[in-house]
């Protein structure tokens, strides 16, 4: 889009957020001198006390340090996006999106309670969603978003499970509490279960491998999306969870070799994978992911160094890369393209974005004297420290730091100040909204590179405090830490780093031929959800055929099936049976109810049948009568009436019975026969045993004194049970509106 | 059909379950009887007037449409459990006003309860004669 | 009498579920019917059997002398005979018009929503 044209954008919808993120980012700035003294705050309301539900806010180093990046950046990414999308049809809308996600974002990592954290976890997921959709004129932005909602979604479920096996576990939801209970989770035998759905959790939110394609994709958002959500928080979200959990479930051989193994992978695949991209927005997605496969293998270990190693990367990399995405995000707007084969030497252009970009790729590239020194070094002094195996941690870490300098080399140098092209004519330097991010992060990564101790007794020395319990093992962030390892490897990797850039073209070109071959885990999920679709389909014609016999069929087996197994393994015997008591009139009854239901089964006549089912009626009444039911034998007689006449009028329109032959119905006869047998033999059981009458016995004491009726049954229709009576009457009066209109809409127009 | 006998018959036998009906309904707090039982006697006195006389003449004799005096009768019964809120108890609880009571006698007892036990009624007997015409009239 | 009424609801289910197994609407029906009178039935015995002693209070006393037929399953079973009734007017009504409209009572043709594939 054309930025040079001024445009109006001091707008609400572009500024309001801006406030917000600039007035939380405050608050939670204020809270740095607290919090980096070593206290922690909690604030505990009670939500769903039932189900131990609370909102409880939790700030420790590591809630403070993710909440502070989520609105500092989120402040100056919104006012970015208040000038890069001024005059968008949808601006508005956008700017909900994104500060309701900043909002999820904030919930998440303040909240102590984990059902609490669950639900943040799934807004974040919902608002990247509509992000990733944001253009949703395009299938490729659907499809996305789409599948990032799956992806993340999916591993958001296996999250829940995880949370609720850790709060049976533990016996509550608060993280705070469970990670003060040593050894509550590793101890248990749920601990593996716990661990592998809590990293399902995080690794699909992390986008570790295999579940990464998703975020490269996700790149379909806007460009301040991107910055955002899939470079600086969101993404993120998985590693907090695991620093989170890190007191609780880290430590063993397990959660080491996982998160070493994934991160490993990750990281490396991602930077070769970088690499590969001309599209400079890509290259930047990939490096993403080389982060968080780094920031998940450091997470792996307990030792100081490693986790001192993860708190600064983790700063460092979301004020770089941040910067970084917003500079292509300027190149973007005011060139028209982000291929990195069209843009060279715009730093005449664009003084100010080239002068941004560079600090932020000097941070990448981990030169000194930026932070990202101080964080590369850190992460070899970890890559050393991990006790099994250092080798091929610190040569992982190699490979892709020195990825890292090629690519920062791409992202930042070629474009403004390689001559190999000729630069894009009338470039105009981007308005001074979309500067300020990318210049501030800048700044404040080489800010803290020359002063680290800022940073380490503010955010750094909490925040591992937080993750391993106390901040005595945290490694000093220095510049100058001496001749040792970890600088020789720095020397390497700048060496490595350079001749990649120089070979640049040829290794891109081999790379691209390799992938394109090799197996695309895009096409993968495509066939996945083609599978899931036409499984489901299959799935759903059989069950679902159509054919009325089927469904009665396996109702009926289901529930015979169910009784009898039920009877066969609870069952006590056969109840004794003393002689039973039976009147003439008993017999007389059973003989005609008896005669009125076999009537009803053999005949082939239609006025058989019913009269069969009138001889049943009058039956049932008559055993009312008998046995002191006279409300209910009225009723009765009167519905039988109806009953017959309604049949008579309708079914004598109906065709005659055809025969339907025992013979070949020998299984439905089963079935009936042993429904029958079970129901028998249930009720005998039940009329044998005791009878609780409390319920009849406070009906007949309160019947009159309390709800002036001597007749009990009436009694507890309109008055004990009047709201189930209306609600009888309700459905009643639905049979007769659904009657009606069945028989008054016109049938339509037989073929 | 057409016999004078059955016509005649049925539509005095209509009036008599009607009358008879109304006395179930009132009598139903006390002795068999009620909503239910009274909604089904009135009702078929109804339909064998519809079979003796067809369903237009017996929708004629009952002036009002069957789905709606259902409908009524809802909104009656609802009307009825809702009255207990004016004495701020919980939803159909039932509310009494005794007329001329003294020491022994009761008087002449109006409430809530009988109010809807006559939605239940009314919801009944529309509701069956909805079905019963309908269905009369489509076969 | 329980005994005997407990195999006269067997008979009942029995007889009902054959007839709705059945491929004939018709017998559907009959089998519902069938089988909410042993339903009914059932909730009846459940709550066992009094013979000549109906759930009223006398007058002038708060409460029935001595045992009393159980009023709870009568009040279910009341309303449920008059729910059971509007179901099969329902169905019969739904029955009658499927003939209308398709032709047939025989389920394994009524095959409109899931029309049989190849």
């Amino acid at each position: 889009m054309d930025t040079s044209t001024p445009t109006r954008w001091i707008t609400p919808a572009g500024l309001i957020p801006v406030a917000i993120a600039g007035g939380l980012f405050i608050w939670f700035a204020q809270m740095i001198p607290v919090i980096g003294g070593g206290d922690t705050l909690r604030y505990v309301w009670e939500w769903v006390p039932s189900l131990g539900v609370n909102v409880s806010i939790y700030i420790d180093g590591l809630s403070l340090t993710f909440a502070l990046l989520i609105t500092g950046i989120g402040a100056l990414v919104m006012l970015y996006s208040a000038r890069y999308l001024a005059g968008h049809v949808h601006q508005a809308r956008f700017s909900l999106y994104l500060t309701s996600f900043m909002l999820a974002m904030i919930g998440l990592v303040i909240s102590d309670n984990l059902l609490a954290l669950f639900v943040f976890w799934e807004l974040t997921t919902i608002t990247s969603y509509l992000l990733i959709g944001f253009s949703h004129d395009t299938a490729k932005a659907r499809r996305s978003a789409l599948q990032a909602l799956m992806m993340t979604g999916v591993g958001g479920l296996a999250l829940l499970a995880g949370i609720i096996l850790i709060g049976t576990t533990a016996g509550t939801f608060e993280m705070s509490e469970i990670n003060a209970m040593d050894g509550v989770l590793k101890d248990s035998v749920m601990y593996l279960p716990i661990v592998l759905l809590v990293l399902a959790g995080a690794f699909t939110k992390s986008a570790q491998m295999p579940f990464h394609f998703w975020l490269p994709n996700a790149m379909a958002a806007p460009t301040p999306v991107s910055a955002y959500l899939h470079s600086a928080t969101m993404v993120k979200a998985g590693v907090y969870l695991m620093a989170r959990t890190h007191p609780s479930l880290a430590g063993t051989d397990f959660w080491l070799w996982t998160l070493t193994i994934f991160g490993a992978v990750t990281m490396v695949f991602a930077s070769i994978m970088a690499l590969r991209q001309t599209d400079l927005k890509l290259a930047l997605a990939y490096t993403t992911l080389m982060a968080l496969g780094a920031l998940t293998l450091l997470l792996g270990n307990e030792s100081g160094y490693t986790i001192t190693a993860a708190a600064t990367f983790l700063v460092v990399h979301s004020l770089y890369k941040a910067a970084l995405f917003l500079v292509v995000g300027i190149l973007d707007a005011q060139t028209g393209t982000r291929d990195a084969n069209s843009l060279f030497g715009l730093a005449r252009a664009l003084p100010i974005t080239a002068t941004a970009a560079a600090i932020a790729a000097f941070s990448m590239a981990g030169f000194p004297p930026f932070l990202g020194f101080i964080g590369k070094e850190l992460k070899y002094a970890g890559a050393i420290a991990v006790a099994s195996e250092p080798i091929f941690v610190a040569g992982a870490v190699l490979i892709s730091s020195a990825l890292m300098v090629a690519i920062a080399g791409i992202v930042s140098f070629r474009p403004f100040w390689s001559k190999s092209g000729t630069p894009i004519p009338n470039v105009k330097e981007a308005p001074w909204p979309m500067l300020v991010g990318p210049v501030v992060l800048a700044i404040l990564g080489a800010f803290f590179g020359i002063f680290p101790e800022t940073l380490a007794t503010t955010l750094v020395n909490p925040t591992v405090a937080a993750i391993i319990g106390n901040a005595e093992p945290a490694k000093e962030l220095k510049l100058w830490a001496g001749v040792n390892l970890p600088l020789f490897l720095s020397i390497a990797t700048f060496v490595l780093g350079f001749t990649i850039y120089y070979y640049k073209q040829k290794l891109r070109g081999i790379l691209i031929g390799m992938t394109t071959r090799g197996p695309s885990f895009d096409n993968g999920w495509d066939k996945l959800m083609a599978g899931i679709a036409s499984g489901s389909k299959a799935l759903t014609r059989t069950i679902q055929t159509g054919v009325l016999y089927h469904y009665m069929i396996v109702t009926f087996g289901t529930a015979l099936a169910v009784l009898a197994v039920t009877l066969w393994f609870r069952s006590t015997g056969i109840p004794a049976m003393g002689v039973p008591q039976v009147e003439l009139w008993d017999w007389l009854v059973f003989l005609l109810v008896l005669l009125g239901a076999v009537l009803t089964l053999i005949t082939n006549s239609r006025i058989t049948a019913i009269a069969g089912l009138g001889v049943v009626g009058i039956g049932m009444a008559m055993i009312f009568i008998l046995y002191s039911a006279p409300d209910v034998a009225i009723t009765q007689l009167l519905v039988e009436t109806l009953v017959v006449v309604l049949f008579a009028a309708a079914a004598l329109k109906l065709p005659h019975l055809t025969p339907e032959p025992l013979s070949r119905r020998w299984l439905d006869a089963l079935i009936a026969i042993g429904l029958g047998v079970v129901t028998t033999v249930i009720l005998l059981k039940v009329t044998t045993g005791p009878i609780d009458r409390e319920l009849t016995t406070f009906f007949e004491t309160s019947s009159w004194p309390e709800a002036f009726g001597q007749n009990i049954v009436n009694v507890i229709l309109v008055d004990f049970r009047a709201l189930d009576t209306f609600g009888e009457i309700a459905v009643v009066l639905i049979a007769a509106i659904s009657i009606f209109a069945l028989l008054k809409a016109k049938p339509e127009e037989e073929k | 059909m057409n016999s004078v006998i059955l016509i005649a018959g049925a539509r005095l036998q209509a009036v008599l379950l009607l009358v008879f009906s109304a006395y179930m309904l009132l009598r139903g707090h006390n002795a068999p009887g009620g909503g239910f039982i009274g909604g089904l006697i009135a009702a078929t006195g109804f339909v064998v007037y519809a079979i003796a006389c067809g369903t237009a003449d017996a929708r004629k004799a009952l002036r009002f449409d069957p789905g709606s005096i259902a409908g009524a009768g809802l909104g009656i019964a609802l009307f009825a459990g809702l009255m207990a809120a004016l004495w701020g108890d919980a939803l159909f609880t039932g509310q009494w006003l005794f007329i001329g009571a003294t020491e022994d006698d009761k008087g002449i007892p109006l409430s809530t309860v009988l109010i809807f036990d006559i939605g239940v009624y009314l919801v009944v007997l529309g509701a069956v004669l909805s079905i019963a015409f309908s269905l009369e009239e489509a076969v | 009498m329980e005994q005997l009424l407990s195999v006269l609801i067997g008979v009942l289910v029995a007889s009902s579920v054959y007839l709705m197994l059945a491929r004939n609407l018709l017998r559907f029906l009959f089998g519902l019917i069938l089988l909410s009178n042993a339903a009914n039935l059932t909730i009846f015995v459940a709550g066992r059997l009094t013979p000549g002693a109906p759930p009223l209070v006398p007058d002038g006393l708060d409460a029935p002398i001595g045992d009393v037929a159980n009023a709870l399953p009568q009040a279910l079973v009341l309303t449920a005979i008059v729910i059971g009734f509007g179901l099969f007017a329902f169905a019969l009504i739904l029955a009658f018009r499927a003939y209308q409209s398709l032709g047939t009572l025989n389920t394994d043709e009524m095959r409109v929503a899931e029309p049989k594939e190849n």
